[in-house]
């Protein structure tokens, strides 16, 4: 059998049997995938386990406190023209992740049409969103300590490990959607000026860039409201 | 043109999704607002959290478009940390258990 040069001669495999073939030695392990984009998701892979030992120790010092701990509910309510809502900035605070996760979707979506405008309008809305989901953060914190007394060591309203497990985990957070901002800014440059359609140099990697760089940088940022998602439902409303 | 692999999916896709987290969202919201507890609570919780990481995974990351050798590169690792989560619950409880004998401060 004559040696074939492109993994394209012979009709790739489907079902299980394409996770041994694509597997094997010899060839491109993870087909029809930009590299760039497989090593972002093994950054994630890694990322998920930091996220759930951070979510697994809390757990672990909850379950096991005999100090009755503080209610989210209560701790995290606002209150507006004298009626209480519990967790009402956390509520705000997921409806404005997930919005600036489905206007990074679109922006990856009017990437690969070419539409520079829309793309680089989108990721700054996204951008924008992210930032305000900071400045929130910022508010919440700030409430927190200054008028709560909540300490990494301790707090009036029970168990100690309270604010260390919340200041870790939501830091770690919001650490995560600041870079995010960051680098939708950055990326949003690189579209408006069309830097992925004549090839420049980035400043950085000096690789030539193009249009997967959106998607790979929409998948760090969906995974920052994955990331949400667990904190939201374990940390505030358990 | 360089030749560009990446995923084109029709925009629908997308706001379907959207509306989907949203309402998941809300729902998960109003198990505290109103005030639902123990199993019920957690059982709710965690199907709702179950749903939208899936989606978010499914369709915005687009994992369900992706050959099966990335995705089980990916999906597969975590179950492991399912195992730490089971074995730390279990030694929370032993735990929780013996600092009620030691300092008495266990209902």
């Amino acid at each position: 059998m004559a040696p074939s040069d492109s993994d394209t001669t012979v009709a790739a495999p489907t079902g299980l049997t394409s996770i041994a073939a694509d597997w094997s030695s010899d060839q491109r392990t993870f087909k029809n995938v930009p590299w760039g984009k497989a090593m972002m998701w093994i950054f994630l892979l890694s990322d998920t386990f930091i996220f759930t030992i951070f979510l697994t120790s809390y757990m672990t010092v909850r379950m096991s406190t005999t100090v009755p701990w503080p209610n989210p509910s209560e701790v995290f309510a606002l209150t507006i023209g004298g009626t209480k809502f519990p967790l009402l900035l956390i509520a705000i605070m997921t409806f404005i992740l997930i919005s600036s996760s489905g206007t990074m979707a679109l922006a990856v979506n009017f990437g690969y049409r070419r539409d520079r405008k829309k793309t680089a309008i989108l990721l700054l809305i996204t951008a924008a969103f992210g930032a305000s989901f900071v400045g929130m953060q910022v508010f919440e914190w700030t409430k927190l300590i200054v008028e709560e007394g909540v300490r990494p060591w301790g707090n009036p309203m029970g168990a100690a490990q309270f604010g260390s497990t919340f200041f870790m985990i939501t830091g770690f957070h919001g650490t995560h959607v600041s870079i995010g901002v960051i680098f939708l800014i950055i990326v949003a440059r690189k579209v408006w000026r069309g830097e992925y359609d004549s090839n420049t140099r980035g400043f950085f990697t000096s690789q030539k860039g193009n249009y997967e760089a959106v998607e790979i940088m929409g998948l760090y940022w969906h995974f920052v409201d994955l990331v949400w998602v667990f904190i939201f439902a374990v940390f505030y409303l358990w | 043109m360089e030749k560009v692999e990446g995923q084109q999916h029709p925009l629908g896709v997308y706001f379907k999704i959207w509306g989907w987290l949203f309402v998941l969202s809300a729902l998960s919201y109003l198990v505290d607002f109103f005030g639902f507890e123990s199993y019920l609570r957690w059982t709710l919780i965690l199907i709702f959290m179950a749903l939208k990481a899936g989606l978010i995974i499914a369709v915005f990351m687009h994992m369900r478009w992706e050959r099966l050798a990335l995705s089980y590169a990916i999906l597969v690792p975590p179950i492991l940390l399912g195992v730490l989560i089971w074995i730390m619950a279990i030694e929370s409880d032993y735990t929780f258990a013996t600092r009620g004998i030691f300092f008495g401060g266990a209902p």
